[in-house]
């Protein structure tokens, strides 16, 4: 068999991606989380919500150092298996996936530094802006990865000069229309990400009958967070909706699974489309023109099919449609547990509510699932390109790359994820399980050192 | 290909690079050197002490092999498009090598000491080998068509690598003792010094080794130091550090035979430069044609390079003020 190297890379960079963004977009909701609570805390001085820090703290830590150890991964990726890429749009991506690395490593070297070690060592008013400043420190991190995956969705800002991509208006790369909407999104998701976690432990301990006082505090901030954000994160998924129906129209084919252009079109919202027979089989929901109305508002407008484009641009259908309902559906979840659990708050019957909490408790995943749904449907829905109508991700591949390097390093980061996921998750599970300590506890009173160190030393009772 | 002049920026942006290699070698070589020794480190006590005197920096130090792939990617994409291919296999065993020792770091002190301890030591050196053998491949001449890496994927298993992978990881051992000796006292202190003159004498005679396989393998005719006579300076001041390093032994100083061990990496590092300039892909990319244009090189210098890089430069210098002088006491 002929092992396709282009293919290996795509499964490779997707496997290491999706094992990477994971730690991201949970250590971005919680830190911005860390930094709430602690601000609460300053203004009631109230000692639960210390104890709420600390134990999340620990958290963030191991999450942060999984975060970091994983993405220098990926710092190395572009130029292993996607020479063709860096050499011609490094110009571009280049300084902005290196401010996100030196982002994220300033952050490192300063206020995480203090917030981790400094409890005892600084004014409370300047820990809380240690908070504050890790928290805009992730947030403007991954700002700089969703400039240039915006730049590759929809690439505006540049000038191509002898066969290379270089950038012209920085202003249009940093600030453009598309990565206005989706930074918003992926923010908010993981706000949502860490939201749901946040009820999900707070449930367990619930349900467990530890840690009653602490978990009531992740409960109810938690439920409260994610009702209010849910819906502001569904109208930036309307807009983002709206970029791909106006700038990736093949995408916007391929999620709806429009295979032919319709007037008016039919909303599929179930089916297993078959991209062989170009058709969709066993349609569970189809409405008819509905479909028209979701992408223009109007019930009857044309929306073109994936048949209006050649075959060799064509996106794949199945991943991009099933990932983004599955993205929706996690949404639906999250608006349904977040709702009904504030009006059992509301009612004064949360805690004797077990079914409730055991279904808040199972539902941690969702916004994990949510986070990698939405970025399938984006990547894969992006294909055959990887810059969008100027690079085809097959003339990305380094070409000196065999299929057999390819395999080998593909199947050596499955074996050392393995390790590592396995390390760090069962970490993580045990201070979850743990839950925060009765008695607050300095984490500065931990052994010194970095990260890993101080969360690795933060043994759970 | 026509040769281009870098500009200023780009010049800013290499010596960054260059700068940040030499740090890197420097703080994460005695560290590595430590994981190296770490096999002919007989007991458990021992390789506690030898890890205290590492704690507090192990993982700053590799901050800088970060800063080096960022700006490289940033500032120096067709460098970044050409060197990463060429060296698919060892990048990946360095990342792997970075990773395992950094968990074994934190896991000695749980589960099986045995099991990552070998795991500190086999990362260690894997590291510190592939690392030594992508500077023995680019000295022999790195084959480049049309801007993309252009040969197979094992230039780095040719005999002068090979050399200098082992070149590296006695190197980095060196390093790592003459850190020890500096950093500790007591038996650590005398059992690390008695392998510094060894560890020399080693060094120097796989870089002999390396020296008549350059003249034999080189691949591309690129610059010589013969064009250039004032480069042999660099050499001639390595032989007087190692000379240094072995009166910093026999004189029984602390600090002396860490400190020359430095000018003689030092040393080495400037030599390689006089050699490869104005190469950065020895012998096919000059540091002018790699350079990204002028608005990529503002864009970072105004950010990067006035701001992130001094803070990461006085982070690390604050670490090792705050824990300067002997880490482990007898």
């Amino acid at each position: 068999m002929e092992l396709d190297p282009v293919f290996l890379s795509r499964l490779q960079f997707a496997f290491v991606i999706s094992f990477h963004i994971i730690f991201p977009s949970f250590t971005i909701g919680l830190a911005a989380w860390l930094a709430t609570i602690e601000g609460v805390r300053l203004t009631t001085g109230k000692e639960i919500y210390r104890r709420v820090f600390d134990f999340w703290l620990r958290i963030f830590a191991l999450s942060f150092a999984m975060g970091v150890v994983t993405g220098i991964v990926m710092a190395f990726q572009f130029g292993t298996n996607w020479s063709g890429l860096s050499e011609r749009t490094g110009s571009i991506q280049g300084p902005l996936l290196g401010y996100e690395t030196f982002t994220a490593f300033m952050l490192e070297a300063t206020f995480f530094g203090v917030m981790l070690l400094g409890r005892d060592r600084v004014p409370p008013w300047f820990y809380f802006f240690s908070c504050c400043m890790v928290s805009l420190g992730t947030m403007f991190s991954s700002f700089w990865i969703l400039c240039n995956n915006s730049w590759m969705q929809v690439p505006l800002g540049h000038a191509i000069v002898n066969g290379k991509i270089v950038p012209d208006d920085w202003w249009a790369i940093t600030t453009g229309p598309i990565v206005r909407v989706r930074w918003p999104h992926m923010l908010l998701a993981a706000f949502l990400t860490t939201g749901m976690s946040v009820i999900a432990t707070g449930a367990w301990h619930m349900l467990r009958g530890h840690h009653l006082p602490e978990a009531r505090v992740m409960l109810h901030w938690g439920l409260g967070v994610v009702a209010v954000l849910i819906p502001v994160q569904m109208v930036f998924g309307h807009f983002n909706g709206e970029y791909v129906l106006n700038h990736q129209p093949a995408k916007f084919a391929a999620i709806e699974a429009r295979w032919h252009t319709q007037q008016p079109a039919t909303e599929v919202f179930l089916a297993i489309p078959d991209p062989w027979a170009k058709r969709n089989l066993f349609p569970i929901l189809e409405v008819p023109k509905l479909g028209s109305f979701i992408a223009s508002g109007d019930w009857t407008a044309k929306e073109i099919g994936l048949e209006a484009f050649p075959e060799r641009d064509q996106p794949p259908v199945i991943i991009p449609f099933f990932a983004f309902r599955g993205m929706v559906g996690m949404g639906l979840i999250m608006i349904a547990i977040s709702w009904i659990g504030l009006l059992l708050v509301w009612r004064g019957r949360l805690e004797s509510a077990r079914w409730f909490l055991w279904v808040a408790f199972l539902s941690f995943p969702t916004g994990f699932v949510a986070v990698l749904c939405g970025w399938f449907t984006a990547e894969v829905g992006r294909q055959p390109w990887v810059v969008y109508g100027i690079l085809r991700t097959e003339d990305a591949i380094t070409p000196s790359l065999s299929g057999g390097e390819a395999l080998f390093s593909l199947l050596a980061y499955v074996a050392v994820y393995a390790v590592i996921y396995s390390l760090g998750l069962n970490y993580i599970y045990r201070l979850l399980r743990a839950g925060p300590a009765s008695e607050p506890e300095s984490v500065s009173q931990l052994q010194p050192g970095r990260p890993l160190a101080v969360a690795l030393r933060g043994r759970p009772r | 290909m026509i040769e281009a002049e870098p500009s200023s920026l780009a010049l800013f942006w290499a010596s960054v690079i260059a700068v940040a290699i030499m740090i890197y070698v420097i703080l994460d070589g005695f560290d590595l050197g430590i994981g190296v020794l770490f096999g002919v480190a007989e007991n458990t006590e021992r390789r506690d002490a030898m890890v205290g005197t590492i704690a507090p920096f192990w993982d700053g130090n590799e901050t800088w092999l970060i800063v080096i792939a960022a700006s490289l990617f940033g500032a120096f994409p067709t460098a970044y498009a050409v060197f990463l291919p060429a060296f698919y296999i060892p990048v990946l065993l360095l990342l792997f090598g970075l990773i395992f020792r950094g968990v074994a770091f934190e896991f000695r002190y749980r589960g099986s000491r045995k099991f990552w301890d070998r795991a500190f030591f086999v990362g260690s050196t894997v590291a510190a080998f592939v690392q030594g053998t992508a500077v023995g491949a680019m000295i022999r001449g790195i084959p480049v068509a049309e801007g993309q890496y252009d040969g197979g994927p094992f230039i780095w298993l040719a005999p002068l690598p090979v050399l200098c992978g082992i070149g590296l990881v006695l190197g980095y051992a060196l390093l790592g003792a003459s850190w020890v000796v500096m950093k500790s006292e007591g038996e650590l202190r005398e059992w690390a010094r008695e392998r510094i003159p060894w560890l020399a004498i080693a060094v120097l005679a796989v870089l002999v080794l390396a020296f008549v396989a350059a003249l034999v393998f080189r691949r591309a005719i690129g610059t010589d130091l013969a064009d250039r006579p004032w480069g042999l300076v660099f050499p001639g001041l390595g032989l007087l550090a190692m000379a240094g390093v072995f009166l910093g032994v026999r004189g029984r100083h602390d600090s002396m035979p860490f400190l020359m061990t430095v000018v003689f990496f030092i040393a080495a590092f400037l030599t390689l430069a006089v050699l490869f300039w104005p190469y950065m892909i020895p012998y096919a990319i000059t540091v002018g044609n790699a350079a990204a244009p002028e608005r990529t090189l503002s864009f970072l210098f105004w950010g990067a390079g006035l701001f992130v890089l001094p803070v990461i430069v006085i982070y690390t210098a604050v670490v090792y003020w705050v824990f300067r002088g002997k880490l482990h006491r007898s």
